[in-house]
């Protein structure tokens, strides 16, 4: 029962009463949790794989878009387009997904993993599933983006690869509710789960709705490109945007759980109020799957109340959750740090915040990117009438890439360089270079996103080869600063490219030839600047007492403990008040449409 | 007392929330509201909406009403694409194919007209320039806009959504004149070539 310092602690509530790291069984020993620990790896591992094919594709993309460089041939164009669609928006991000959901019903909750050989052949199809649209796509049969809008074709092997990825990814989600039945009948924690497991079961129910509608529309599409059947393409477009849209939700709701772990593991934030943060999770799940309206807003084959009762998430009660999250989550870390004794000012906790910790900048970068531009412009777009002026232009990219890039995909970077240390038990090779990425990767992402979504308010398509239309019968030039626009754009996407190779560097050689974290007691003195400073300083398990606390913290009015951040949500709140109206206004500009 | 995200609550959860909390609840709440009206309140008072008509078709149908369309308002040719004047008030029929918007509209700046949008074969996508004004050109379904230009002037349609390997190429255009009295004097409404001093030129392609 001596606590082992390379091993994730559980949580307790005071030092005084900390269980062991991780509760030896004397029947199965550590074994089990091997079995976690191996199945978190082996998923991290192919999501860094997918990482690293879509990121070499999305520079195939960027290098051509950039009319300047304009690498690809057409044909080339779109084929490396999928790619970078299958690669990084379904295999990273799911199988990265899957390595949380190990990590929370494994590590956090001190359990087994259920049946982890049925684990292993959910992988194998997953992995071979992979392969099969992997092939598909790089030989040219499957040139058909990443929606696939029927009656565009392709090889059916293709959607049999997904449908055999997505089998998988059901029976791994099952093994997670399994493992969280195991841990509570074998009582491997006492209360509630925490927050941050309670938003990966939210990501994971998500994704059974998800998976369900994947699986509603691959197997007919599957059915029909070998002639069995007929599909409608507008239903198509409904049906696969229930999972296409949803997918996005599990990003959301795992991120927004990344977010409140990243919290404690960096500087220990505390939850405000679990009812509120639970609550917000619940939205999620209720209202999330309306929002395959959000890409059909311009449709033929949907009616007004149809489209406004569904974009707009049964009357934005998912949008109030993330409005929530966004407000609990900087809350908790102002709370956390003013406890702590990080009372200067508005703002003395965020100056006395540890900037130069990965999972602290990732974080922060993470919170304000998808927040800012990623929510801000997400809600804008998909509003009805303003969705004419934004659908299929580069606005749309520009926003996904704020919300899944330089949100969700900024989060999952942070917290890796968390679970090297904690989980596979080794260093953080190059940390220097660790220190700097989430910088270059955020800011990087932030310029692409804005230029390209500046670039679609011009008009310019999304998934276009040549937007100076050579050899079209009729040609125009766009306005010359889209030129600009787009060269900006490339620049930002280059800098992020730069921060996104780096974490693939560091994450393989720490995983692969890392120094293994030295046994015994892991000191600062040991560890400082090899791996982040939350590893040693353990944050999360100093929680001052309530009578300190109470002391400590100044209650300035309606924004009690936590002025800075109700400071910082109003500005959200004016920008994002600013930029709808604006919208608005620009639509007002247009043909007379109805 | 005090918990982290990583920590299991002990006993009930279900807590009064921070004043804080529940003041930017209630503001979040309000600014939902606001977001859930303002778009019904836009089909009421506002000029732009993306209602229509919408009716099931089916392609080689769309593609028999298109060409009665053209054969019926014809006033030229240019690169092989026909150029249609139809008279202010009527039914336009616009169909996106591999790679081509066919036909070339002229329309009158002002006039309403019920502009039908469908696909023959796969997916389009309806881009306006540069007004940014887009549509989902889906086959088998009739969209039909009811549009009002509101300015003479050149407009390409440029194709949003991918369509096949020579999606790029795939650009038509819409000539907007303006109105009866200037076109009717200088009697060039029926041009075939499209030219004309009313016409005012925003784009290159002559």
């Amino acid at each position: 029962m001596t606590p082992d310092a390379g091993t994730l602690t559980p949580p307790a509530p005071s030092p005084s009463d900390v269980p062991a790291r991780f509760r030896t069984c004397p029947t199965t020993g550590l074994k089990v949790f091997r079995e976690a620990d191996a199945l978190i790896k082996a998923h991290a591992v192919v999501a860094t794989v997918a990482l690293l094919i879509g990121g070499v594709a999305a520079l195939g993309v960027l290098l051509t878009r950039w009319q300047t460089v304009h690498l690809l041939d057409a044909v080339w164009f779109y084929r490396i387009l999928t790619v970078h669609g299958m690669n990084m928006l379904i295999f990273f991000i799911i199988f990265f997904e899957m390595a949380v959901l190990y990590f929370a019903a494994g590590p956090l909750l001190n359990s087994r993993v259920a049946a982890p050989k049925v684990g292993w052949g959910a992988f194998a199809l997953m992995v071979a599933g992979m392969g099969l649209v992997e092939w598909t796509m790089w030989t040219g049969r499957a040139d058909v983006l990443f929606t696939s809008y029927v009656p565009l074709r392709a090889d059916p092997s293709y959607y049999l690869g997904i449908i055999l990825f997505a089998v998988g990814a059901l029976v791994t989600v099952g093994l997670f509710f399994a493992t969280l039945v195991v841990a509570k009948r074998e009582k491997t924690y006492e209360g509630s789960v925490p927050l941050v497991v309670f938003g990966a079961i939210t990501a994971a129910i998500i994704a059974v709705i998800t998976l369900l509608h994947g699986a509603a529309i691959y197997i007919p599409t599957y059915l029909w490109s070998m002639g069995l059947m007929n599909v409608d393409p507008q239903v198509y477009r409904l049906v696969w945007w229930g999972l296409g849209h949803s997918s996005q939700q599990i990003n959301v709701a795992a991120m927004v759980a990344i977010w409140y772990l990243l919290g404690a593991l960096t500087v220990g934030a505390v939850v405000l109020n679990e009812k509120i943060s639970r609550t917000a999770f619940v939205l999620y799940i209720l209202f999330i799957s309306m929002a395959s309206a959000h890409h059909l807003l311009v449709d033929p084959g949907f009616g007004p109340a149809w489209k406004v009762w569904n974009t707009s998430y049964f009357m934005y009660m998912a949008v109030l959750a993330s409005m929530l999250h966004g407000f609990t989550v900087p809350a908790g870390v102002e709370l956390g740090q003013r406890l702590r004794g990080a009372t200067q000012g508005l703002f003395g906790w965020l100056r006395k915040a540890p900037w130069g910790d990965p999972g602290f900048s990732s974080l922060a970068f993470s919170v304000v990117v998808f927040g800012f531009v990623g929510g801000i412009t997400g809600v804008t777009f998909g509003t009805e009438q303003i969705n004419i002026i934004a659908h299929n232009t580069l606005r749309i990219p520009g926003h996904f890439h704020a919300t899944v890039v330089s949100g969700t995909a900024m989060a999952f970077m942070g917290v890796t360089y968390y679970v090297i240390p904690l989980v596979f038990r080794k260093q953080v090779a190059f940390y220097p270079l660790a220190r700097i990425q989430p910088y270059l990767f955020s800011i990087g992402m932030l310029v692409f996103s804005m230029a390209m979504t500046f670039a679609g308010t011009f008009g310019v398509p999304r998934r276009h080869w040549d937007v100076t239309f050579a050899g079209a019968p009729f040609t125009f030039e766009y306005s010359s600063a889209t030129d600009l626009i787009i060269g900006v754009m490339a620049l930002g996407g280059l800098v992020a490219a730069v921060g996104g190779g780096i974490y693939i560097l560091v994450t393989v050689w720490s995983v692969f030839f890392g120094k293994p974290i030295p046994e015994g007691e892991a000191s600062e003195a040991a560890l400082a600047g090899k791996v982040p400073p939350g590893v040693y300083r353990k944050p999360w398990l100093e929680l001052p007492a309530e009578a300190d606390a109470a002391e400590r913290l100044e209650q300035r009015g309606f924004a009690g403990p936590v002025p800075g951040t109700m400071i910082l949500v109003f500005v959200f709140l004016a920008a994002f008040v600013t930029y709808y109206f604006t919208n608005w206004k620009l639509l007002s500009f247009i043909w007379q449409v109805g | 007392m005090h918990t982290t995200g990583m920590t299991s609550p002990r006993g009930v959860w279900w807590k009064p929330a921070h004043r804080s909390e529940k003041v930017w609840f209630a503001i979040a709440f309000a600014w939902c509201m606001v977001l859930f009206a303002m778009m019904p309140l836009w089909h009421l008072k506002g000029g732009q909406n993306p209602t229509g008509i919408r009716h099931r078709v089916e392609p080689a149908d769309y593609r028999a009403r298109v060409n009665e369309f053209i054969a019926e308002y014809q006033v030229g040719d240019e690169a092989g694409v026909p150029v249609v004047e139809p008279p202010p008030g009527s039914d336009v029929y616009l169909v996106g194919m591999m790679w081509q918007w066919r036909p070339i509209l002229r329309l009158q700046a002002g006039a309403e007209y019920t502009l039908h949008l469908s696909s023959v074969d796969v997916n389009h996508g309806f881009n306006l320039y540069p007004f940014n004004v887009n549509f989902q050109v889906v086959p088998g379904y009739d969209y039909g806009l009811e549009v009002t230009p509101t300015e003479a002037g050149e407009f390409h349609i440029v194709c949003n959504e991918f369509c096949g390997v020579g999606h790029h190429l795939m650009v038509g255009r819409v000539i907007v004149y303006d109105g009866p009295a200037t076109a009717t004097a200088e009697g060039t409404q029926a041009a075939p070539d499209g030219s004309g001093d009313d016409l005012i030129t925003a784009g290159g392609a002559r």
